[in-house]
């Protein structure tokens, strides 16, 4: 019960402004699609029978997905935490639990949002197959979730916007670029394509891409493993957090 | 400590017999709190900010209390107002009602006449002596030990996190009054005069020792110790 109005609150407050939340990020979304799309049309191909920009279009949906859900946890957060009214969610009867959860659920919502509005205006300019459409939910959801958790852990640790912009800045853009969103992993160099299987934000990008081609680099299965075992552990992390009461509760 | 807000390092608190980490749920139901800080969420409006909190609770369709707290208040009218347009005293109110909406049977105030009007003041001390005739104790901490000593029953005084003293203010009152007293005597030819007495029962006698002396009294002035008083003498400054 409390975890449904913390996870209203937090839709409502995305909601309400969503221009900005949803809106401008799709069309983040298309500009990457219109100029890398036109700019390596041609020049790529990443699999038989499958047209860059057809290639590129999944990949942008999840980042789109996984930027937002992050942005949505890790922003709420360090707002409530700036401006003190996370002491009305202290001061209420919610468990940790409860807590995390309601705030990784509304990443999922806002990730999947902003996820179906790119793939919305995209599906328009490319022509798309759905291979595997579970296989693309699951990675969805999963890829979600994992970056909302990780946005509550930033929203967490963060004291200033600044600190959280330095993860988002240092961290997870970085990490997201360099995941096979613009290209396969397959055709770079053979050290970096070792270090891009380290980076756990490939495995989301090439699961979700494995739903609409049914080809991937690596099996749908591994990928999907590794993000659910990451996603375990940010969890894990978040709740021990939470429930020491971590720069939250003196 | 009670609502949850710090952990304790040692010992336990409760409310109403609710421990308040082992029953947490039970003792925040219990409890309303109004921070001392001026604290909202901007992206919502009064009724949503409300309603939000009585979620939080797990009270849905309160539709009909908020109402009514709102009319208290004086809120009704900015109902619909964002948060960030009310001014101080609005948010103010805003934070009070947001504390009610459980309609919580303790109910702790943290300084919540710090930087308000006057006219505020008078109308928040006034819902609050209503609130505790309905049956709501009120626990209020403060820096103004008038306020505390015009409108508490019992008072904790507190110097470096220790309880110094715990009594009814009669009590603390009256056990310094019993201990020290000044009168200031004034003597019809102007000459002033000051007796320290060990307590009320020495007055009779004191004038009368002046009355002896020859001296008319013209005007005769008690001081009588206020919680101030009785704060220093106990923390010894």
């Amino acid at each position: 019960m409390s975890f449904w109005a913390l996870f209203s609150k937090e839709l409502l407050r995305f909601l309400k402004v969503s221009v900005q939340t949803v809106a401008a990020p799709v069309l983040t979304a298309l500009l990457y699609l219109v100029i890398f799309g036109q700019v390596l049309e041609g020049r790529l191909q990443v699999f038989d029978g499958v047209r860059y920009s057809a290639f590129l279009v999944p990949g942008l949906v999840m980042m789109s997905i996984l930027q937002n859900a992050f942005a949505n946890s890790s922003s709420s957060l360090i707002q409530s935490k700036i401006t003190g009214n996370i002491v009305f969610i202290l001061l209420a009867p919610i468990s940790y639990a409860e807590f995390f959860w309601a705030y990784v659920a509304a990443s999922v919502a806002r990730g999947l949002a902003v996820g179906a509005g790119v793939l919305a205006v995209t599906v328009g300019f490319v022509e798309l197959r759905l291979e595997a459409p579970l296989w693309t939910l699951a990675f969805a959801l999963l890829g979600a979730a994992l970056l909302g958790a990780l946005g509550v852990l930033a929203g967490i640790v963060s004291d200033k916007i600044d600190q959280l912009a330095a993860f988002q800045n240092f961290v997870i853009l970085p990490l997201t670029m360099l995941s096979g969103v613009f290209y396969s992993v397959h055709s770079l160099p053979g050290f970096w394509r070792e270090l891009s299987h380290a980076n756990p934000f490939f495995y989301m990008i090439d699961g979700f891409r494995y739903g609409f081609f049914g080809a991937s680099d690596v099996s749908p299965w591994l990928s999907g493993g590794i993000v659910v075992l990451s996603f375990l552990t940010v969890a894990a992390v978040c709740l021990a957090l939470l429930k020491s009461g971590y720069k939250l509760r003196s | 400590m009670i609502a949850g807000l710090a952990r304790a390092d040692a010992g336990s608190a409760a409310v109403m017999g609710a421990d308040a980490v082992a029953d947490y749920r039970r003792a925040r139901r219990l409890l309303g709190v109004v921070p001392q800080e001026l604290v909202f969420d901007p992206f919502f409006t009064v009724r949503e900010t409300l309603r939000i909190q009585s979620g939080y609770f797990g009270i849905r369709g309160n539709d009909a209390w908020i109402d009514e707290v709102m009319e208290h208040l004086d809120l009704a009218s900015k109902a619909h107002a964002n948060m960030r347009s009310l001014s101080g005293g609005m948010k103010r109110r805003v934070l009070i009602a947001q504390a009610l909406v459980h309609k919580p049977p303790v109910i702790v105030l943290d300084e919540p006449t710090a930087g308000v009007d006057v006219e505020l003041r008078q109308g928040l001390w006034q819902f609050v002596r209503r609130l505790n005739r309905d049956g709501h104790t009120i626990v209020l901490t403060t820096h103004y030990l008038e306020e505390a000593e015009q409108h508490c029953g019992r008072i904790a005084m507190l110097k470096a996190g220790r309880i110094v003293a715990l009594d009814s203010t009669r009590n603390l009152l009256a056990g310094f009054a019993g201990s020290r007293t000044t009168a200031r005597v004034v003597a019809r030819d102007g000459a002033q005069y000051t007796l320290e007495l060990r307590g009320y029962g020495e007055l009779e006698s004191e004038l009368a020792r002046l009355r002896a002396q020859g001296v008319e009294i013209a005007d005769l002035e008690l001081e009588r110790p206020d919680l101030e008083d009785v704060f220093l003498r106990l923390t010894g400054s």
